[in-house]
């Protein structure tokens, strides 16, 4: 059975678990966004306060993924169901390089720019809204992609804990030694990684600022 | 220097004028306790300019940033039009207050009208008077709306850029204006133009105008007084008449290096 015959005659699973994957790695990236966001402008407003959030975020992403799995396992409510640890773990991991950039991306602000805004008597919250933010959008979007992409690739290891993704055909296939199922895992998984990249980074393009 | 007298003379029948910019003893020390600037006294009145001359590093631009509270004075006081700056509310402050600094520092996310029109829209000023004033504003520089009004800061060259800065600053009609080396970032020809285009403004819009600069000539050619700034303390106050014939030695080192320039002009 050659592996075109095998896509054609499963790929409502197929369909199934990359589906799921999406599910995943979306959910996570909502969260590891509305987390890390707030936590760059942070960084870049009180910079003391970059070492422990940084040196934490980076403390995770070292963490091999399948004992960061395991670690979550025990916790309260996120331990009650698979798809929870996958969701924490995986955002867990998307938080540095969102942190990272958000913070580079608000810190790279021309200086001239920010100090115009506030001579002019714009508030904080205006010079971060109407002027950061905007001019950071490229730079926090280019995290964004990043994590995103390591994020598709990790979520194939949920499976492990049975959170369901195209990781459940790889596992299967390790386990049956059987090439055919791991393919049916890990194509659909890079082709996610690579359309997740291409699709950011249109956008990211179109937010380039113009930059005198 | 008639234009000079005559303003020095109109201001003198009006005796009880209250100085719009007044620093009394005021000086800014960083949290080390390095002192930028010390002891400042200075008075500036209505319509006139004042050009803070020396070199970098001296203070100048402390001084300017201590009058808009960019900065807030570690000793003594600045007041603004008879208020501490410490008073109320420093947005309020920098709202009445434009503010043009040498790297211009336009928005370069914001069209040419959105960067000018940046503090009418802070004040919510309705759209059709914002839009008015963009445009007097556009053709008071210079700049030709057809052609500049949707165009982003990169397409600009830096004379169209310094002038939209200007424009900016001018554009919810401050009666203060604060220059921190504004024409600094241009070549020779296009400030020597700016800085005659800028002359021409100042005489009609009588603003009381501060600007900080390292150039003598700059300095001479836009202040009715010019404070000499050395080491952050104010070494010599002078009319740009009296400034040439100061023995001071800050500004005789300045004077000498104009006197310099004339030679290699030649005798005209």
């Amino acid at each position: 059975m050659n592996l075109l015959e095998y896509f054609a005659r499963h790929h409502g699973e197929i369909l199934q678990a990359t589906l799921e994957h999406v599910e995943l790695v979306g959910i996570a990236m909502l969260l590891a966004v509305a987390v890390g966001v707030p936590l760059g402008i942070l960084v870049a407003r009180r910079p003391w306060l970059s070492k422990p959030i940084l040196g934490g975020a980076n403390i995770a992403e070292t963490i091999p993924s399948l004992a960061l799995f395991g670690f979550l396992l025990p916790v309260p409510w996120l331990g009650d169901r698979a798809e929870r640890i996958a969701i924490a773990a995986l955002a867990l991991y998307a938080l540095l390089p969102i942190i990272r950039n958000t913070a580079a991306g608000i810190t790279g602000v021309d200086r001239a720019v920010r100090d115009a805004a506030r001579g002019m008597g714009m508030t904080e919250r205006q010079i971060l809204l109407q002027v950061e933010l905007p001019l950071s959008f490229s730079t926090m979007l280019a995290g964004i992609r990043v994590a995103t992409v390591l994020t598709v690739g990790i979520a194939t290891i949920a499976a492990a804990v049975g959170a369901g993704g195209l990781g459940e055909f790889i596992f299967r296939g390790l386990a049956m030694v059987n090439n055919q199922l791991i393919l049916a895992g890990a194509i659909p998984a890079a082709l996610l990684a690579l359309i997740a990249d291409f699709l950011l980074g249109v956008c990211e393009r179109r937010l380039q600022p113009a930059r005198s | 220097m008639s234009a000079d007298t005559e303003r020095t003379a109109g201001r003198s029948s009006l005796p009880d004028s209250q100085p719009v910019i007044e620093f009394r003893h005021a000086g800014y020390r960083l949290p080390d306790g390095r002192a930028l600037l010390r002891d400042l006294n200075l008075v500036v009145q209505r319509g006139e300019t004042l050009v803070l001359l020396g070199r970098s590093g001296a203070g100048k631009s402390t001084a300017l940033k201590l009058i808009n509270r960019m900065l807030e004075p570690s000793d003594g006081e600045v007041m603004v039009e008879g208020r501490s700056t410490l008073e109320g509310n420093p947005i309020e402050l920098r709202r009445r207050i434009g503010y043009v600094i040498q790297e211009v520092g336009l928005f370069p996310h914001f069209t040419v009208e959105q960067n000018i029109s940046l503090v009418p829209r802070l004040e919510h000023w309705p759209e059709e008077r914002i839009r008015a004033r963009v445009s007097e504003l556009l053709q008071l520089v210079g700049l030709s709306e057809a052609e500049f009004l949707h165009r982003y800061p990169h397409q600009l060259s830096g004379g169209q850029r310094q002038r939209v800065g200007v424009a900016r600053a001018l554009a919810a009609d401050p009666p203060i204006l604060l220059m921190d080396e504004p024409f600094g970032a241009l070549d020779p020809l296009t400030r020597a133009e700016v800085q005659a285009e800028f002359q021409d403004l100042q005489r009609r819009l009588q603003k009381t105008i501060v600007i900080v600069t390292h150039h003598v000539a700059e300095a001479l050619l836009l202040g009715n007084h010019i404070g000499v700034i050395d080491a952050g303390a104010l070494v010599g106050l002078y009319t740009p008449k009296d400034f040439m014939s100061a023995t001071e030695p800050v500004t005789a080192a300045y004077i000498a290096n104009v006197r310099m320039l004339e030679k290699m002009e030649g005798p005209a």
